[in-house]
């Protein structure tokens, strides 16, 4: 029996975490929501692919990060809110930013991060799988999301991801299967 | 079909037990009320030359007693001595019961035979399939829930073929290439130094917190529960099954038979029935839930 | 002749990154329970199965439909219906593991190629010939009980081809025969295409330790940091007699990818990667490593270096049934 070492997933940076934690919500729930929804529309059958999962809640937790997501898909009329104390949910999917964006992206594989305890699932596993692999199939990329979103709800996002990008390190845009490893 | 035209059929013995308690065993059953008897080695080709001396006396025990006898295969051939035994099998000239499909390869084109429940039969298709390569009977797989076994059943009286459901034992939930009492033991398979015989009813497994789970049986793996039909007769009977197979047990086994035979007479209930098998048996843990629960760990009747 | 790749796709973007990784052959199925990997949020409708085959067929690749669950009494057009929907697809071969089916199949599509499913467990050489005699397949998937001598003497013995899968989960018990998923949560492979499914998975964080549940049986407990494995039965870590631990197996992933030479030798035709649960980034190196493993090997040439742990389940590998000291 072998055993590898990995590469380890970059966290994001406290001082930057730290400043999020003064950041008003409600404009960026605004802006996500409206990002989803638009995503919604052009990746239809990411959300049939949640089949009877697609009326649960869920919560993404970015664990470097002082916030929470809620989303509901809510059917296609998908919901974000964000969180400091997150509330009640079907399924909770927890992990470093890097690596919550990274499975959006198809740069990590999700069970290899569950594996290696970089990610945790809690909750109806059930639906978190179907919404990892709903995602996966989906070959979505963020920036080119935000990048096509326009109006007042674009701004805070577009500073955001601006700021990340240029910070972290994390994966922002998608890859084509090339992997971080 | 009334309860009491429901036969017993004995499974075969599928633990490792010493040549003398084997043949004790079916020395008991030449005088229990049971119809068929179905022996010969199902898990383990290792086991077979300890016993093998055995099994024709056992045979001219039954018979002369008046019992159908049939020759089991195994259930996983692999390697060159099981094939060599397979294939020997269809010259004993004694009906064979086919638990691996290689069997039926070496059975002569319309040769009579039954199927045990480790052949998969699932549906009408396959059972059409085997009824008309010669099966006359078909022991099916555990797992079916009554649904199946009402479809299976009307599929059965239309190709003309009998069904027997397992009545009783600790249920056959997988075998694999790997000997488990082995591994258990550090020991290869080849050189196992027949591990399990220690177990003549597996070796129960728990989960790390203590919750019996399963059973351990060589290269086979049993639930830890018993499954019993107790409660289940009625429906298994008005749906057109024919037979319930019982499987041997170390304590209490030929009772056993007894005890089923007395709930389908209707001289005893369902509870009466499920309290003396747990007492014979020296407190078997009872389970019936592949048949209408929601899984099959699951017991309908009163908890123990 | 380089052996085939024959790589998993559980979603149309995990096929066409498969494709473009450079896979001979995918296999995938219908979302429903007529395949063996039944899972919320995966699989192919009708309308993404023609539009995948497609795609592959445009770029030199197969694509073969998994219908290898055992059909439920009562319901078998639902199978019968996915057989002749494979074949309006334009799928290479059908992967089929129930009798009944695939006399089914053998009447009423004798143009559409046969495969055994793994789920069928034909063990031995003489039975493969009778699936052969009775049902006309062209392949068998051989179960992950065999070892390589054993694999050796089955090619002499059959013109059949025969499959092994080489990378991914592993089954220790015999494919098709297994019914521990059904007797704990009342989920079965055969039956619904899913083993240990994850809705009856329960995962219990305790103060870093994480345990995880399957029908409300412990499957196994892990400490702070510990990798954590998928809560699969088999896997699971329990007492018996004054002994604790993994009974039937540990927490471990196939990784043959060393054994290809010796695969290759033993006339083995395909090479299967197990995993249409995992991601397409999964897919995409999983296939970019072996295609380049098997090119090597036909070329004569060393394996290149591995570097699929991270992919393992549990993170540690082993060879399996292959080499006889596993059993």
């Amino acid at each position: 029996m072998d055993h590898f070492s990995e590469a380890p997933i970059p966290r994001f940076p406290s001082p930057l975490a730290r400043a999020l934690r003064f950041m008003p919500l409600a404009p960026v729930s605004l802006a996500l929501t409206r990002l989803t929804r638009n995503m919604a529309t052009r990746h239809a059958s990411m959300f049939r692919r949640l089949g009877e999962h697609a009326d649960a809640r869920f919560l993404l937790d970015p664990t470097d990060l002082p916030v929470t997501l809620c989303l509901e898909p809510m059917q296609g009329r998908p919901k974000i809110t964000l969180y400091r104390s997150p509330p009640q949910a079907d399924a909770r999917i927890a992990g470093p930013l890097a690596a919550l964006i990274g499975l959006v992206h198809g740069a990590y594989d999700g069970d290899a991060l569950f594996f290696s305890r970089d990610l945790v699932i809690e909750g109806d596993t059930a639906a978190a799988l179907a919404l990892r692999n709903a995602v996966d199939d989906a070959e979505l990329d963020i920036a080119t999301e935000i990048e096509n979103l326009s109006g007042p709800f674009a701004r805070p996002l577009h500073k955001l991801i601006e700021l990340a990008e240029r910070r972290t390190g994390v994966a922002l845009t998608r890859h084509e299967e090339d992997l971080l490893w | 079909m009334t309860l009491a035209n429901m036969q017993l059929t004995v499974g075969p013995n599928q633990f490792f037990w010493k040549a003398e308690d084997w043949s004790a065993l079916y020395d008991d059953l030449a005088n229990a009320p049971v119809s068929r008897v179905v022996l010969g080695e199902l898990v383990c080709s290792k086991r077979l030359p300890f016993y093998q001396d055995a099994i024709l006396p056992a045979i001219e025990t039954l018979m002369a007693a008046g019992k159908e006898v049939v020759l089991t295969s195994l259930a996983l051939v692999t390697l060159k001595r099981e094939l060599k035994a397979t294939a020997a099998l269809a010259e004993i000239g004694v009906e064979v019961e086919i638990n691996d499909l290689t069997a039926l390869a070496h059975l002569p084109e319309g040769a009579k035979f039954s199927v045990g429940p480790l052949v998969n039969v699932y549906n009408e298709g396959t059972l059409g399939w085997l009824a008309k390569r010669g099966a006359t009977r078909i022991c099916l797989p555990p797992e079916l829930p009554l649904s199946s076994v009402e479809a299976l059943c009307q599929a059965a009286t239309d190709a003309g073929i009998a069904i027997e459901v397992w009545g009783h034992g600790r249920i056959p939930l997988a075998i694999s290439g790997r000997c488990y009492h082995a591994r258990m033991h550090g020991r290869m398979k080849d050189n196992c130094l027949f591990a399990c015989e220690d177990d003549p009813d597996g070796l129960e497994v728990d989960t790390s917190d203590g919750t019996p789970f399963l059973s351990m049986n060589g290269v086979q793996t049993l639930s830890d529960s018993c499954a019993s039909m107790a409660h289940q007769v009625e429906a298994l009977s008005e749906a057109g099954v024919s037979s319930l197979r019982l499987s041997p047990q170390s304590k209490g086994f030929v009772e056993t038979c007894v005890q089923y035979r007395q709930r389908l007479d209707g001289v005893i209930d369902a509870d009466t029935l499920s309290t003396e098998l747990v007492r014979v048996s020296g407190g078997m843990r009872l389970s019936d839930g592949f048949l209408t629960g929601a899984r099959g760990a699951d017991w309908s009747g009163k908890a123990a | 002749m380089v052996m085939e790749i024959v790589c998993p796709a559980g979603t149309p973007a995990a096929l066409r990154a498969a494709v473009k990784a450079g896979a001979h052959t995918i296999y995938c199925g219908f979302a429903d329970e007529t395949n063996a990997r039944n899972f919320p949020g995966l699989n192919f409708s009708r309308e993404e199965m023609a539009e995948g085959i497609a795609f592959a067929h445009a770029r030199g690749s197969k694509v073969l439909i998994a219908i290898n669950t055992f059909p439920r009494a009562g319901s078998e057009n639902l199978w019968h219906a996915a057989v002749s929907d494979a074949e309006t697809a334009g799928a290479d071969a059908v992967i089929l593991a129930d009798m009944g089916l695939l006399a089914y199949a053998a009447n009423n599509h004798p143009n559409l190629r046969r495969h055994l499913s793994v789920q069928a467990a034909a063990a031995n050489a003489e039975v493969i010939n009778f699936y052969g005699a009775e049902f006309g397949i062209k392949r068998v998937v051989l179960p992950r009980v065999l070892s390589v001598q054993e694999i050796t003497a089955i090619n002499k013995e059959t013109d059949i081809e025969t499959e092994v899968f080489v990378f991914g989960g592993l089954c220790v018990m015999a494919e098709g025969r297994c019914s521990l998923s059904s007797y704990a949560t009342g989920l079965s492979p055969n039956m619904n295409g899913v083993c240990s499914p994850a809705s009856h998975v329960e995962y219990i964080e305790d103060g870093g330790a994480l345990s995880a549940k399957l029908g409300g049986y412990t499957i196994h407990s892990v400490g702070e940091g510990e990798p954590a494995p998928y809560p699969t039965l088999c896997k699971g870590c329990f007492n018996a007699g004054d002994k604790s631990g993994h009974l039937f197996e540990d927490p471990v992933s196939l990784n043959a990818e060393q054994l290809i030479p010796q695969l290759a030798k033993a006339g083995v035709t395909a090479l299967k990667i197990e995993g249409r649960q995992r991601s397409r980034s999964y897919v995409a190196q999983v296939v970019k490593n072996f295609r380049a493993a098997v090119e090597a090997v036909d070329a004569g040439r060393p394996l290149p270096e591995g570097m699929m742990a991270r992919l393992s389940e549990g993170q540690a590998v082993t060879t399996g049934a292959y080499k006889k000291t596993w059993r």
